[in-house]
């Protein structure tokens, strides 16, 4: 149900610290979100793309990834042309699809690829655990870190929960259609979900208390300076300048 | 229920970061180091209602339950919404970095506002108390849908049609959010009505305990 399909991995990507992966997919992602010039965001898509390879992401799981985001992208492409104002570029009868529209689905497609696949590459390559950890190093809160990892830990715990709970649902013979015993059928079992939730939340908080935990989750992996680290961080400026300044020089 | 990255200017997505985390904030302050292992594992719960799909018709919709989530726990809801959108984005990269203000702010507020309007009636016995409970789910998706189509017309006034169809999309998934919603609250009103913080409080005051 819940894997963490690009966590692991041998990549230069992989090794390299989480904290400054972490920054440079926040920096590059609101470089890439911020300015609408298309020939910049396909060096924003370029990069991208190199960094996927970088992180040695294996290409179906990916492509499944971004089709995700594809059904909202195809209802972009449907609408706005027709409904953006702007000087036709296309006309069938009384549909016209304008200039204006076509550049406005253009670079939100070129910019959700770019931006999702550079998190891919940069931060869906760390696990969650590590996340955690790498955010409260920079400075998060640390009851959000907790909550967060708490909710990692036992996420695959409740989904196992769900699972079981399900198919006892199926050998009394369930068969989920358009009914509303399937929907009170399902509200039992996602109440049921939460009321297991709480009584494990219970046991865990006393089991944690028992051993004397004091706010801290600590972490065990050490991230060595690799030569690495500087060249992806020098990139990622360089590109998100780029980006920027291409954006205001009003180039595409 | 959210908006992917690439679509939101720069001033939604920064008032939706700075609503974000004055909610995260202020959700935070109310709870405790001992309720961070409830608050922890209720998200993950959460998490996982996200992916359970339901039939309707011949497709079928993944439940979001939001507005549950907010009957339970107030203005919690945001930091455990908030963790719930980041295991979304590293496990099956809904969303990224940007927009997890925004989508933060399009889930939990609403969750906040059916607490508000509806918590106080839920404990009701009857209808009035399923009426609430339906209302409380069904409620936080119309509210949802309305942020979300606000943040979308707010980045740019020809987003309209896209901001109505979004809108559209969601009125079967508000029935099927308000009749689950209305049944698992029947149901932990019976099973565990401690979780639910108002109507514990008026069985508690009923027994003359608290």
């Amino acid at each position: 149900m819940i894997e963490e399909r690009f966590a692991e991995g041998q990549s230069v990507i992989h090794r390299t610290d989480p904290a400054l992966r972490v920054v440079a997919a926040t920096v590059f992602s609101f470089s890439a979100a911020l300015i609408d010039s298309v020939a910049a965001l396909l060096l924003a898509l370029l990069f991208a793309v190199v960094l996927a390879l970088a992180a040695r992401l294996p290409v179906r799981p990916l492509c499944k990834r971004l089709a995700a985001a594809g059904s909202l992208l195809l209802l972009v492409w449907l609408v706005i042309p027709l409904t953006y104002a702007g000087e036709p570029l296309l006309s069938w009868g009384p549909l016209a699809a304008s200039r204006e529209g076509v550049r406005l689905c253009l670079v939100i497609t070129l910019k959700t690829i770019s931006i999702l696949m550079t998190f891919t590459a940069l931060v869906a390559t760390m696990h969650l655990a590590t996340l955690g950890h790498t955010l409260h190093r920079l400075g998060v809160p640390p009851k959000l870190v907790q909550l967060l990892l708490l909710a990692y830990r036992y996420s695959f715990v409740i989904a196992h929960e769900y699972q079981r709970l399900l198919r006892a649902a199926k050998m009394r013979n369930f068969r989920p259609t358009t009914r509303l015993h399937t929907y009170k059928t399902y509200a039992y079992l996602v109440g049921m979900l939460f009321v297991r939730a709480s009584e494990r939340a219970r046991r865990v908080h006393l089991a944690m208390k028992c051993r004397g935990f004091n706010g801290r989750f600590h972490c065990l992996v050490s991230y060595a300076a690799t030569p690495w680290n500087p060249v992806l961080g020098a990139a990622v400026l360089l590109v998100s300048a780029g980006l920027v300044a291409i954006h205001w020089l009003g180039w595409g | 229920m959210h908006i992917s990255e690439g679509y939101l200017s720069a001033s939604v997505l920064i008032s939706g970061g700075a609503l974000a985390a004055a909610g995260t904030a202020i959700g935070l302050k109310r709870l405790d180091y001992d309720q961070i292992a409830q608050a922890g594992i209720l998200a993950s719960a959460f998490f996982v209602a996200s992916l359970v799909h339901v039939p309707i018709g011949p497709a079928n919709v993944h439940l979001i339950m939001n507005g549950l989530l907010g009957l339970l726990l107030g203005w919690a809801a945001f930091p455990v919404i908030l963790a719930a959108l980041l295991l979304q984005a590293v496990f099956f990269q809904y969303g990224g970095i940007t927009t997890l203000g925004v989508n933060t702010v399009i889930m939990a507020a609403p969750a906040v506002a059916v607490y508000f309007l509806f918590g106080r009636w839920i404990g009701r016995p009857g209808w009035v108390g399923m009426a609430a409970a339906f209302c409380g789910g069904a409620g936080a998706i119309v509210l949802a849908a309305i942020v979300m189509a606000a943040s979308l017309f707010f980045t740019d006034e020809q987003f309209l049609s896209l901001a109505v169809t979004a809108v559209a999309i969601h009125v079967p998934i508000l029935i099927i959010e308000g009749v689950i919603t209305l049944f698992c609250v029947g149901f932990l009103k019976k099973v565990k009505p401690e979780l639910l913080p108002h109507a514990f409080a008026d069985k508690q005051t009923s027994r003359g305990v608290a």
